[in-house]
């Protein structure tokens, strides 16, 4: 089906309104449908994610670490060319093999990539490790420095002083 | 292996009842949380012997906290495309775990675990989609009735969940709180006055998304959309569902300008239209979905302001569920067709509504008037 706008692309949204007692429905490209104001969930999720996807592909784009394009997750052997393909990580570990990848997109989709919400204790941790260990967070310390990412370092930082 | 749905307590759609606040414009809210297990593949990535495990894992914890306790187990995989379209029908059951656009039907071990009230669903993209559908606009009683079962079952199996990212879900999309709160609102005023594509412009401003009736990726029809929040990290589970709950207040708002607005200048139109559209609905003997969701659109927003005052809203969530083609299929026993369907549609529809309007003319003596 073409969109009723353009005529050209192929309509994705099916906007049905009541216009003067009659029930339209407005097929529309999603183009056309974004300069109306109107959005899919489809399209308001995919654009950020795609676009961001897209800018991987295009390698060395500054604001994006390299040389880990050819890694591979341990566990999943998962790799950020089937991320890129499926939009989907292969398992947990994922989001540490490709964690500076990973950081980034979380901040393009979220605006920030540092969760403040629950904090999750599986029932495996003991209750005297309730609190997170600061060994996680100076390793991640470290990866932060190296990563010339100075602000979340900062934070890190505070933590690891609020915990000793 | 069929279906049989009334192992479930009213049949998992006691969120049609409109019993909750603002029920005649928020028909219901749904909060759902994507978990994972530690330890384990995602979904998508998952072998079969992993997706068992995941499930039995799930059922075993699932059915040990005192929400699910002893619950049944429907597996997906192993139901009649008919069957998981009415699951899916009835909003217990994403598309994606019905697997209805699917090759070869539902994944391997997909299941829901379910209630009524709270449901698990097993190895849809995430290993578990909690979710929990209540009547009406109840944002904070739908969260504190999830975050209690999230705790309860997270006190019995790993969840994935990293210092800094939060829960971790296979779309990136859903890390952090993995937290998706949604509202599903009519907004036939807005439609009427053209000031919608202004107002869900505001949406997308303002951090949130909307979409059609059924989920993902659906059509708005009828004028029912579903309002809910686009990020799920950098704020606390109470920071996103008390902006959602502010900006739905909004909507609810405007929604009820436009309506006065419209009864106001054009009160002649707004009469002739909704009961033009009840007439059709009562009467007419070929109606397709999309016709019937816009029919009730109309009568909704004529119950709304007034001018129906002898039909209930139940009766209009009833409709909308009921109407939509495996139910049809489920009533009469075997798949519908064109020109069937629509014929049987519009007799279920017809018959629905001269029971209500039977009801509220004559009540029995000693009954109350509503069912
Ligand atoms: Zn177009
Ligand atoms: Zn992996």
């Amino acid at each position: 089906m073409q969109c009723d706008q353009c005529g050209e692309r192929p309509a994705a949204i099916h906007l049905t309104q009541i216009v003067d007692n009659t029930v339209t429905t407005v097929h529309l490209c999603e183009t056309c449908a974004a300069e109306k104001g109107v959005q899919s969930e489809a399209s308001v999720a995919k654009f950020p994610l795609s676009d961001f996807l897209a800018s991987m592909g295009k390698g060395a784009t500054g604001a994006l670490p390299q040389g880990t394009d050819s890694g591979q997750c341990e566990f999943c052997s998962g790799t950020l060319q089937t991320f890129r393909e499926t939009g989907r990580l292969g398992c947990p570990h994922c989001y540490d093999s490709f964690e500076p990848h990973l950081r980034t997109l979380l901040r393009r989709l979220h605006g920030a990539s540092r969760h403040v919400g629950k904090v999750y204790l599986s029932p495996a941790e003991a209750p005297d490790t309730r609190k997170p260990s600061t060994t996680a967070l100076r390793d991640q310390l470290r990866r932060a420095v190296e990563a010339e990412n100075f602000e979340l370092a900062a934070e890190l930082r505070d933590q690891i002083r609020a915990l000793e | 292996m069929t279906l049989d749905l009334s192992l479930l307590p009213d049949g998992g759609v006691s969120w049609l009842d409109a019993s909750g606040p603002e029920e005649d414009i928020v028909l219901s809210t749904r909060v759902r949380l994507a978990r994972n297990l530690q330890g384990r593949a995602f979904t998508i990535r998952a072998s079969a012997h992993d997706l068992d495990a995941i499930l039995e894992c799930v059922a075993e914890a699932g059915r040990a906290t005192p929400q699910l306790r002893g619950v049944v187990v429907f597996r997906l995989d192993g139901l009649d495309r008919l069957d998981r379209q009415l699951l899916h029908e009835r909003h217990l059951v994403s598309k994606e775990l019905a697997g209805l656009e699917r090759e070869g039907g539902a994944r391997h071990a997909a299941a829901l675990l379910t209630n009524g009230d709270i449901g698990v669903m097993v190895n849809e993209e995430d290993h578990l989609r909690i979710q929990v559908l209540r009547s009406g606009f109840a944002i904070p009683e739908a969260y504190a009735q999830i975050a209690q079962f999230d705790g309860d079952i997270g006190d019995r199996v790993s969840f994935a969940f990293h210092p800094e990212f939060g829960y971790l879900t296979s779309c990136p999309t859903n890390a952090g709180t993995g937290l998706r709160a949604s509202v599903l609102i009519h907004l036939p005023g807005l439609v009427l006055t053209k000031e919608i594509a202004k107002v869900l412009q505001g949406l997308a401003q303002v951090g949130l998304t909307f979409r059609g009736l059924y989920g993902e990726g659906s059509e708005v029809v009828g004028n029912f959309f579903q309002l809910s929040n686009q990020t799920t990290l950098g704020k606390s589970e109470e920071e996103l569902l008390d902006h959602l709950g502010k900006i739905v207040r909004q909507v609810i708002g405007y929604e009820q300008q436009a309506r006065d607005k419209l009864q106001r200048n054009a009160p002649t139109v707004i009469a002739d239209k909704v009961w033009r559209a009840y007439g059709l609905l009562r009467y007419a003997r070929s109606l397709s979905f999309e016709e019937t969701m816009n029919l009730l659109s109309a009568v909704r927003l004529g119950v709304g302001v007034n001018l129906i005052t002898d039909l209930s809203v139940y009766t209009l969530n009833k409709l909308l569920i009921f109407t939509q083609p495996a139910h049809l299929a489920a009533r009469a026993d075997r798949p519908l067709g064109d020109p069937e369907l629509p014929t049987m549609r519009a007799s279920y529809v017809r018959r629905a509504l001269d029971e209500d309007a039977a009801r509220q003319q004559k009540p029995e003596p000693g009954t109350d008037q509503q069912p």
